[in-house]
């Protein structure tokens, strides 16, 4: 057995394009998760980030297609599973918070009764059972009046809450992993706080690992364990939180970092990286980055920068970094 | 919620009374009085005479109420007359278009029951199996199939399948019923006279019907409570019928109240063909003979089962739909 | 004036308005797109669509003479249509078959033998030609009562939507009021309460269509009122009137078009139906259709009639049908966002 919860190796997830190939929205993505870490993949959106963590779940919306690479949760290869058993793995070993808490939810049915759902869709207990347990799930995730909410519909919820329903229903079979895809994106800025907080608590409480995937890396700073930055469809730099926040060695992530407020060094003048990441089709054949990159040599163009380690734990894909080692 | 039913109901009234309104327009006002004695009693008729048939039929009064004699007009006697569910006689036969119509109501509904029902399941079972297979090809053949089924006109059908089937090859009778059949309960033979007008009628609905289920059900499917669902690990099944079945029944539903009158008028033409003396073949016969007395209580009742129905889903809304509030 | 001179009148206004239209269309970047979107997909039910328009034009240019009447004094002061110019007098006595050289009931010989590709009808006239001449009634009923209930629907549902209120109130009830009535029974009772006529059938079928596109219309505008551009045009000192006409009608141009076109099936086979109760338009698909219930009971069975019929409308519906989901998807920026 290896000491990873998960081992992601050269995973690619494609689209139908506007010709005839297909675009390769997740490039050869691999990345390792231990348990009870936290791993968070960061990148501006249309990198790939939510392609990748749906393609763990083999959830990739049609016509999108896993073309090739190997998963394994616990040493058990996801992508060549049996459909009923994925179904076993979803939601119950590995289980995934959305985006949208106001839409995620189904809108006819009860707050509750879709909790009690996804208890029995992974264990043989009675309805009276489920609905206790997911009582005590609603206590665990700080719902106010939680026998009241129970009988809810989303509808009566604000965002905050119904994110905390989600999260009740990602816990509710205690999976080893769950998939967080920008988790408080879509709420209030204090709302944000509350629900980070929140993920911060019950991550230790329960010692799950989390793969966090968020655009902002002040979510990041609060939550992670390690670090991946994504850019269009690749991993570019990838290590330790401290490391790749106080040393980042890529120039996109100097440059996220630089466009943060409070994480940048002080007195320096807030930056942007220009431009915007662009559609799969015009991707670069070098460095894909090489587009808006401030640092950018002739080889960038051409070439697809190899790994380099800058540390043990710390790895970076460009031409203008030395490796150390 | 009894507010709610209250407004509901309040407002079914006041469409009722506007139905009423509109019907005096076409029938009294479009085609006045003494355009309705002539065609009744020829071209050539006499001024004396015409006011002898106005008189027996009641039409002997002024159109509309004035100021100075409020009462006694056609508008008003027309009002009573359907609110009070009086309806008089035929203008055509004297008999009671009361009696005539509780008595086609039994055969009516023999046909319009099983052919609504079938319909229903059968469009939905399709529309889900085509949703489910949905950007393969046998979507693709599916809505093909139902834009060809709609583009066909119903007397094709009607047309077609008697010629086929109960001339050619004599599995069914041309048409014909009885009253009696229902009476009795003599099943097998009502099988055998509405099996061929049922199917007809499944039939021609059965392309739009299913088309439109079949797109509702794909943008439910794409929503993203389902990709929660199947994250939860639920199964492609228990997705279709637990959660997007139970979403989709909301635009289903006003669909299928609509289709109601819809329902009639395929019922009018398969009656009148297939020869079941329901309120279909009542109106065919109206209208043949201009005898507008039964096409008003014919518009009339139907526009009231409309209303009703249309009451119906505003309330069975709030049962499908938590999100309908009731203010 | 006589009818026929209306007709080819009606023809230059329109082959002035198609060429008008096709020139503004071209100018507009979106129209422009989204004809050629339509093109793309649906290839075959543009040209099938085509095609009977461009019968239904010659079915409607007329003049007299020059036609060989024989002896029949009537025939030589009525027009004579281009299409039925082009197919020539293909008169017999009675019934024929299908390609045909003897009648059908008598046997005797035909005077164009295996001439008739769909047989001949009881009064011996061309079945093929009646059946091309129905494209020009469709397409006279479609547009007509396309031309009545669009402006209708236009002018209710657009000062429901932008004024609110008492105005809303009361096209709410009148349409409420109109749609609670089935269709058909409406139907029967203009069209029995006005008399029969082509007119009439298409009033009262713009009376029973105009409510489903003035609810379109009305909620569109109630969106279109809240837009910043209209709030815009307000506080810039844009009258009421200018807003209508400036920025809520044009937006509500291609609904108009999306509309039209899935309407004009429907209308169609109303017509159709209408036919059979007595009520139709003469010389309808429909009305062919009708008579061929007595005809399928004969021994041997007559089904040219309603075969040609059934092919024409057919045709048309098929292609009108696959056309109407290619213009949704091409101008409905609901669907247009997705692909």
């Amino acid at each position: 057995m290896s000491e990873f919860l998960l081992e992601v190796q050269d995973l690619v997830t494609s689209f139908p394009g506007s010709g005839s190939e297909r675009a390769r929205v997740v490039d050869g993505v691999s990345f390792n998760i231990r348990p009870g870490e936290v791993m968070a993949l960061v990148g501006e959106s249309g990198c790939g980030k939510s392609v990748s963590a749906l393609s763990l779940l083999r959830l990739v919306p049609k016509p999108g297609a896993i073309e090739s690479g190997s998963v394994l949760l616990d040493g058990k290869d996801i992508l060549s599973l049996s459909v009923p058993d994925m179904r076993k793995v979803r939601g119950h070993e590995m289980s995934m918070i959305f985006q949208e808490p106001m839409t995620s939810l189904n809108p006819v049915v009860r707050v509750g009764d879709q909790v009690v759902e996804a208890i029995r869709l992974h264990e043989d207990v009675s309805v009276k059972a489920a609905r206790s347990r997911t009582l005590e799930l609603f206590k665990q995730v700080r719902i106010p009046d939680p026998e009241v909410r129970l009988d809810a519909y989303p509808h009566h919820l604000s965002g905050g809450l119904k994110q905390r329903i989600m999260i009740a229903m990602a816990l509710a079979t205690r999976p080893k992993l769950i998939i967080a895809d920008e988790p408080t994106t879509a709420l209030d800025v204090t709302i944000q706080a509350q629900i980070l907080s929140l993920l911060r608590q019950l991550q230790q409480e329960l010692d799950t690992a989390v793969l966090l995937i968020t655009h902002d890396l002040g979510v990041v700073n609060e939550l992670a364990d390690r670090i991946s930055v994504m850019y269009a469809g690749r991993i570019v730099e990838q290590g330790d939180r401290r490391e790749v926040l106080a040393n980042p060695g890529h120039p996109y992530t100097r440059g996220l970092l630089r466009s943060m407020p409070g994480l940048g060094r002080p007195g320096e003048p807030l930056a942007e990286i220009s431009g915007m990441v662009p559609a799969p089709a015009d991707w670069p054949r070098g460095c894909r980055f090489c587009t808006r990159c401030s640092e950018v040599l002739d080889i960038c163009e051409s070439e697809v920068p190899a790994r380099r380690r800058l540390s043990l734990t710390h790895h970076v894909a460009c031409h203008a970094v030395e490796a150390t080692e | 919620m009894l507010a709610y039913v209250l407004r509901k109901l309040a407002y079914g009234g006041l469409t009722v009374l506007g139905v009423l309104l509109l019907i005096f327009v076409i029938f009294f006002a479009m085609a006045r009085p003494d355009d309705v004695a002539r065609r009744a009693l020829g071209e050539k008729a006499q001024g004396a005479q015409i006011e002898k048939w106005k008189a027996k039929h009641g039409y002997d009064k002024p159109l509309w109420p004035t100021l100075a004699k409020p009462g006694g007009s056609l508008l008003q006697a027309h009002y009573v007359s359907l609110l009070s569910f009086e309806f008089g006689n035929s203008d055509l036969n004297d008999s009671p278009i009361g009696t005539t119509i509780r008595d086609g109501m039994g055969a009516s509904l023999a046909l319009t029951i099983p052919m609504f029902l079938s319909g229903l399941v059968l469009g939905l079972v399709l529309a889900l199996f085509v949703a489910f297979f949905r950007e393969t090809y046998i979507d693709t053949m599916g809505v093909f199939l139902c834009v060809l089924g709609m583009s066909v006109s119903i007397l094709i059908y009607i047309i077609g399948s008697q010629f086929v089937f109960a001339k050619m090859l004599r599995w069914f009778p041309i048409s014909g019923f009885d009253t009696d059949v229902i009476a009795d309960g003599n099943w097998n033979l009502l099988l055998r006279f509405l099996a061929l007008p049922v199917t007809v009628g499944v039939l021609s609905s059965f392309g739009g019907d299913t088309r439109f289920y079949r797109t509702v059900f794909v943008e439910e499917v794409n929503r993203d409570y389902v990709r929660t669902a199947r994250a939860k690990g639920a199964g492609e099944m228990r997705v279709m019928l637990r959660h997007v079945l139970r979403n989709a029944m909301i635009p289903i539903l006003t669909r299928v109240v609509v289709a109601i009158p819809f329902l009639f008028t395929g019922s009018l033409l398969l009656e009148a063909f297939f020869g079941i003396p329901g309120l279909g073949s009542i109106t065919v016969d109206a209208i043949a003979g201009n005898d507008f007395s039964v096409l008003r209580v014919m518009v009339y009742i139907f526009a009231l089962l409309f209303i009703l129905a249309q009451i119906a889903t505003d309330i069975s809304y709030t049962l499908v739909d938590p999100r309908v509030r009731l203010e | 004036m006589e009818s026929w001179m209306v007709s080819n009148l009606v023809v230059a206004v329109l082959l002035v308005g198609g060429a008008w239209i096709a020139v503004a269309v071209s100018r507009h970047d979106i129209w422009r797109a989204a004809v050629q979107q339509v093109w793309k997909r649906r290839p075959g039910a543009v040209l099938v669509v085509c095609v009977y328009v461009l019968l239904a034009l010659l079915d409607s240019v007329a003049w007299r003479g020059n036609v060989d009447t024989g002896s029949d004094v009537v025939a030589q002061h009525e027009a004579v249509t281009l299409l039925e110019r082009l197919f020539g007098d293909a008169q017999e006595k009675s019934y024929s078959a299908p390609l045909a050289d003897i009648e059908f009931y008598d046997h005797s010989p035909l005077k164009h033998p295996g001439s008739h590709l769909f047989g001949t009808d009881i009064l011996g006239g061309d079945v093929f030609l009646m059946t091309l001449k129905g494209a020009r009634v469709a397409l006279l009923i479609g547009g007509l009562t396309s031309l009545i209930a669009i402006p209708l629907a236009l002018l209710f549902g657009i000062p429901a939507g932008y004024f609110g209120k008492r105005i809303d109130d009361v096209v709410f009830f009148i349409m409420s009021t109109l749609a609670s009535i089935p269709t058909l029974l409406l139907l029967i009772s203009i069209t029995v309460a006005l008399g029969r006529s082509t007119l009439v059938v298409c009033f009262a079928l713009a009376v029973t269509s105009w409510v489903g596109f003035c609810r379109i219309a009305r909620g569109e505008t109630m969106k279109l009122r809240e837009m910043d551009y209209v709030h815009a045009a307000r506080l810039m000192g844009a009258s009421e009137t200018t807003i209508i006409l400036r920025h809520i009608l044009p937006n509500l141009m291609h609904l108009v078009v999306i509309t039209f076109v899935l309407m004009f099936s429907g209308l169609v086979l109303s017509e159709a139906v209408l036919a059979w109760l007595g009520i139709g338009v003469n010389g309808s698909w429909g009305l062919m259709i009708a008579k061929a219930k007595d005809e399928l009971s004969r021994d041997p069975a007559v089904w040219w009639n309603v075969g040609g019929a059934g092919v024409g409308l057919f045709g048309l519906l098929l292609a009108v049908n696959f056309l109407g989901d290619a213009v949704r998807d091409a101008l409905d920026p609901r669907t247009r966002k997705e692909s």
